[in-house]
């Protein structure tokens, strides 16, 4: 009823182009940023800001740039995790090294730095394909996070071999750093994460992200149509590791304060893979709703047999935790393979059709 | 710059040269590792060929199975009887996989199948904790952990068992796959799971019997592993280390997991001690995947594995 | 399609019901947050610690009424020994205002020394943690007494030199340590690296990759180089790999010493007889037979509130007793606060102050049933270490022994580095030197 198309017309490219065509879409959206940006920090406690919504955002983002090359381009990629710890170490060396550097341009240098060794690593591509290309992507995972632990010059010589986020303020605000505020820091990372969602879903749907996606589909058939297999991989990987660089960056900076090469580790990779298959390939809405489920769920079920009343050992509580989880990640891929995203989708055609379905 | 090539290419060959016997004992070890890798790699390897699934479970299968056994043992069960019971979990297990996950996902792209398995990965890693507990338990299996030496070079009797266990399995993995219906079977469905079907091959049957023999795989894996570190947690990650092995020899290749766990041992060995402290050690990790990688450069479908023919 | 409602239904359900926030503390309670891992690849370490924390804390409560009649309440949260879990735990568990927080994880800790003064919530990493906050100028809310990890390695340097008969001994000595490749594996390295340019020892640094599953190249490093002396820093699976791999080999065991995280129960028990004569620090006594463990018997575990339940055999493994003894510290540490705040419950700054007057006299340990357990300690404004000793323990196939006396840092060598580490350390952020002279 409130949900329905008929009687506008699209009557310019412009408005066939646009990104949301509906209307009702664009309000939405619109509405929901803003939401996100108000209500949360007005309303959220530290627990909110800094446990559940810091961590979305940020996994979000990396999501989003692994989304970008292993849903759009369909190059598996397990190496999320080492380009991830290239972005932190690459912010943490230049705002030490320069702390008159805003510290935005040093989360875009970072994730400069984090695209050129995904560049590097994302060369096999051209020749390896599917899960063998993904352990392949492990090679860069394993040799980074050793490269890492090993330098002492990444750390700045400390003895406890971890990096540490200063402060550094943006417009007069602290947005790193111990003194920072949750509130603060919520902010800087929803405003990434709000500029790069709108860049990929911009990108996808233009030139690159047609190319990438030739190439997913049938990569010899792509090339005969004349897309360069060797520009359009390494730009998804480059690209790619953009985000996940500065997703990286964050991660330390506006979430963990500090960190050793262990917060980068392989988990960090398949972390990110699951919220992009669960969320859904190819999709940018997917990667927030899978980085939404990801995080949520365990939380949530840690929480549910108190808010039951059940008293049970943390152990006990925790195994069940993890067998309910796997239990229903296979449930959801059962139900629904496509994603999280397939759902959103199949919702918005009901809406459409709603309340009068025949 | 002459120095460092020294140090890189001269030296370590010349340190070779220097001490054969503990070159000899390096590669050995390297072999034994190699084969330890291996026993992990046979698992994926099996249920890739079968049923295309990449089992991101394996390593917790391997876990799951040490548990059991361990379990069984120490509730005062006979080896013999410990055995046959483990082995009965792994083939209940394999059925219930292929009713709850494999059948309803079944035509599913590989990467949902591959999703899947990491869902079973939570569950089993939830539900081995909680049935068997967390801690570190002593697998005894009566083979003693002596070394003995043969003209100056060690050689560790656990590891030679390890090895010559892996030696027999794989012989009898090829005869079962070479020789029997059931074999002949697993064959014709790792070619073309539609072509099996049609012609009269009981698709479901094949995927239990396949679950199965990984799960028996398993045992086997985590009996060697467990006897090294004693059965815990921590042996599901050595999954980690049996994917480069897999990448080399190739997904679909029997024979491909235990060259290519030869290689991968006896290279990473090899690397970490001679080339290793050049700079700062404990390459052993991404060394060899590196190396894995240098070969799939050559051949991107693994040593052994399937050709790929690309058409439009 | 009624599938796809029931998954609609559980989403919905865990955004709205999602993590509800935490109820605040009852009023009259300490509140001391527990971070445990009793699930995950190193529960076989967590377990131990997380129940000898609840026992004594349940100690505390049912045979005294509480700290000087406060009762303690605590809580635990599982956190797999993952910084991140760690991180959501203390997030949730800071709604109940706690007073101090032991991390038990090198990682979680990283992550809370910048938080400490902001939230004002004292950090105890006893024995683990970042060693430049020992430096109490510069680091007032984190304590890591009895000892860190640079002092451990100049004791266990000193045990050598006192089994080869003396410190001129050293000289041509070859001393290997096999570390875990990781911040906490490499915190030996510098101290051990000075202490061998001094005495002039031999030193090989052998890193051993995460998890430390396999170390056959490692250890047959070591049969080449055939060390007189090895020292482990592990964690988790490495150490029960290395104990194995050094027993298969047949290097003496009695030279292998474990740092004090390197030898638990645990650690040996794969390597069965071979790990006979292993080693390790300590700076807690191991065994049930203190006054302290007929207490924990006698007031927690016949009432049915043990940790171990019926299971007491495990009372008075090495890590159990290490978390008593570090339970111990929390609570006189608030104790000691109480005398000068008074016997009521107290805030994180005024539990601070009670952790840098600390003084734990021979006579206070007799009273607490712990004589013997561990060595009186004192901790200053300056110094977070304490003054606390170290000892080595030997495994005899059935339990762990003490076999050495207390011994005293090399302190004149680990003190001005890590003042000159804590500056650096403290530069990171932005950190002032307060001058102690003027606390009181």
């Amino acid at each position: 009823m409130i949900y329905r198309e008929a009687g506008r017309f699209k009557t310019s490219y412009a408005s066939d182009q646009a990104i949301f065509p509906i209307v009702q879409d664009r309000v939405f959206v619109r509405a929901a940023v803003v939401a996100a940006f108000v209500v949360p920090p007005l309303v959220a406690g530290d627990y909110w800001l800094q446990a559940i919504l810091i961590p979305f955002l940020i996994y979000a983002l990396a999501a989003i740039g692994l989304n970008l090359l292993t849903g759009y381009a369909g190059q598996l990629s397990l190496g999320t995790g080492g380009f991830m710890a290239v972005g932190a170490y690459s912010a943490f060396k230049l705002t030490t090294a320069f702390p008159r550097l805003s510290i935005i341009a040093v989360f875009l240098l970072s994730g400069l730095a984090a695209a050129a060794i995904g560049l590097l690593f994302g060369i096999p591509s051209l020749r390896i394909k599917g899960f063998y290309l993904a352990v392949a992507t492990l090679a860069a995972q394993f040799f980074l996070i050793w490269l890492f632990n090993k330098v002492a010059w990444f750390t700045n010589y400390a003895s406890s071999g971890t990096i540490t986020a200063p402060d550094r303020t943006v417009l007069g605000v602290t947005v790193t750093g111990p003194n920072a505020t949750a509130a603060a820091r919520y902010v800087m990372a929803l405003a990434f994460v709000t500029v790069f969602a709108l860049v990929a879903k911009n990108l996808v749907r233009g030139r690159i992200g047609r190319s990438w996606m030739a190439i997913r589909d049938r990569d010899i058939a792509a090339e005969i149509i004349g897309v360069r297999p060797l520009r359009t991989k390494l730009l998804a990987f480059g690209i790619s590791s953009f985000y996940c660089g500065v997703a990286g960056a964050e991660l330390v900076f506006l979430y963990l304060g500090s960190a050793e090469t262990l917060a980068f580790d392989i988990n960090q990779s398949f972390l990110v893979l699951f919220m992009v298959i669960i969320g859904g390939l190819g999709s940018v809405l997917g990667s927030f709703l899978g980085a939404a489920f990801i995080i949520l769920l365990p939380i949530f079920l840690t929480r549910l047999p108190h808010s039951l009343g059940l008293i049970m050992s943390v152990a006990l509580q925790k195994q069940i935790e993890l067998m309910i989880f796997g239990g229903l990640i296979l449930f959801f891929l059962i139900v629904e393979p496509h994603g999280l995203a397939r759902l959103w989708q199949i919702g918005k055609e009901k809406l459409r059709l709603w309340p009068f379905p025949h | 710059m002459s120095d460092l090539l020294y140090m890189v290419l001269v030296a370590p060959f010349k340190d070779m040269a220097g001490s054969p016997a503990f070159l000899v004992e390096v590669l050995i070890g390297g072999v034994f590792a190699g084969l330890m890798y291996s026993l992990v790699a046979l698992g994926f390897v099996l249920i890739y060929k079968a049923s295309g699934v990449f089992n991101f479970a394996q390593g917790v299968m391997v876990l799951f199975a040490a548990l059991t056994l361990v379990g069984l043992l120490e509730r005062g069960a006979p080896v013999v009887v410990a055995l046959a019971l483990t082995a009965a979990v792994m083939v209940g297990l394999a059925y219930a996989i292929e009713r709850v996950v494999l059948r309803p996902l079944v035509n599913q792209p590989q990467i949902i199948l591959f999703m899947a398995t990491i869902g079973l990965n939570f569950f089993l890693e939830g539900f081995g904790e909680m049935a068997w507990g967390a801690n570190v338990k002593k697998l005894d299996i009566g083979i003693p952990d002596r070394s003995f030496i043969v003209r100056g070079v060690q050689i560790n009797e656990l590891e030679l068992t390890a090895a010559v266990t892996a030696a027999v399995l794989v012989t009898l993995l090829a005869l079962f796959f070479q020789t029997t219906r059931i074999g002949l079977a697993l064959r014709a469905v790792a070619d073309d799971h539609e072509a099996a079907l049609s012609i009269g091959i009981p698709l479901k049957t094949i995927w239990v019997v396949v679950w199965s023999v990984a799960g028996v795989v398993a045992i086997v894996a985590g009996l060697m592993w467990g006897a090294k570190s004693g059965v815990q947690f921590s042996l599901s990650l050595i999954a980690l280390k049996a994917l480069p092995v897999l990448i080399l020899g190739g997904f679909e290749s029997v024979p491909g997991a235990i060259v290519g766990g030869l290689i991968i041992g006896v290279g990473e060995k090899l690397g970490e001690v001679y080339w290793g402290p050049l700079v700062g050690g404990a390459i052993e990790n991404w060394f060899a995947y590196v190396l894995a990688l240098a070969f799939l450069l050559v051949r991107p479908q693994g040593l052994f594995g399937e050709k790929i023919i690309e058409r439009v | 399609m009624t599938l796809r409602a029931v998954l609609v239904g559980i989403l919905a359900l865990t955004v709205v019901a999602g993590p509800s926030v935490a109820r605040v503390q009852a009023a009259g309670e300490i509140f001391i947050p527990l971070l445990v891992y009793r699930t995950g690849p190193y529960a076989p370490n967590g377990i131990p610690i997380a129940n000898g924390a609840s026992d004594y804390f349940t100690l505390v409560n049912e045979r005294d009424g509480g700290i000087n009649t406060v009762k303690i309440a605590f809580e635990e949260c599982e956190d797999q020994y993952d910084t991140k879990q760690g991180v959501e735990c203390y997030e949730r568990l800071k709604a109940k205002n706690p007073v101090l927080v032991n991390p038990y994880s090198t990682g979680i800790t990283y992550q809370l020394i910048p938080k400490a003064p902001v939230d004002k919530i004292v950090v105890h990493s006893m024995g683990y943690g970042m060693t430049a906050t020992a430096d109490g100028r510069w680091f007032p809310w984190v304590f890591n007494f009895p000892m860190t990890y640079w002092s451990q390695a100049s004791a266990f340097v000193k045990y050598v030199a006192q089994q080869e008969g003396g410190m001129d001994k050293l000289k041509g000595k070859k001393i290997a340590h096999i570390f875990h490749n990781s911040p906490y594996g490499k915190e030996a390295n510098p101290t051990l690296e000075d202490l061998a340019r001094r005495h002039a020892f031999e030193l090989t640094l052998l890193a051993v990759d995460h998890p430390g599953q396999e170390q056959k190249a490692t250890w047959l490093q070591i049969r080449r180089l055939n060390p007189d002396w090895i020292y482990i820093s592990g964690w988790g699976v490495m150490n029960q790999v290395a104990v194995k791999e050094a027993g298969s080999i047949g290097v003496k065991m009695d030279r292998v010493v474990g740092n004090w995280w390197t030898g638990t129960e645990t650690d040996v028990i794969p390597a069965g007889d071979a790990a006979k004569g292993y080693k390790s620090m300590a700076f807690t006594a191991p065994g049930a037979e203190f006054k302290v463990h007929q207490d924990i018997f006698k007031h927690v575990y016949d009432k049915g509130k043990g940790a171990y339940g019926n299971d007491r055999a495990k009372v008075g493994e090495v890590l159990y007793n290490r978390m008593v003894v570090n339970a111990m510290l929390n609570v006189e540490a608030i104790r000691t606060a109480m005398t000068k705040y008074g016997n009521k419950p107290l805030t994180g700054e005024q539990v601070r102050w009670g952790f840098e007057n600390l003084n734990i006299t021979d006579k206070r340990l007799e009273e607490l049933g712990m004589k013997g357990m561990m060595r009186p300690l004192r901790v200053t404004c300056e110094n977070h270490e304490g003054n606390g000793l170290a000892f080595v323990q030997q495994w005899d196939g059935k339990k762990w022994n003490v076999v050495s006396d207390w011994i005293e840092p090399i302190r004149d060598v680990v003190r001005p580095k890590l003042e000159a580490e804590a500056v650096a350390e403290a530069k990171k952020l932005n950190y002032t030197m307060r001058d102690c002279a003027k606390e009181k």
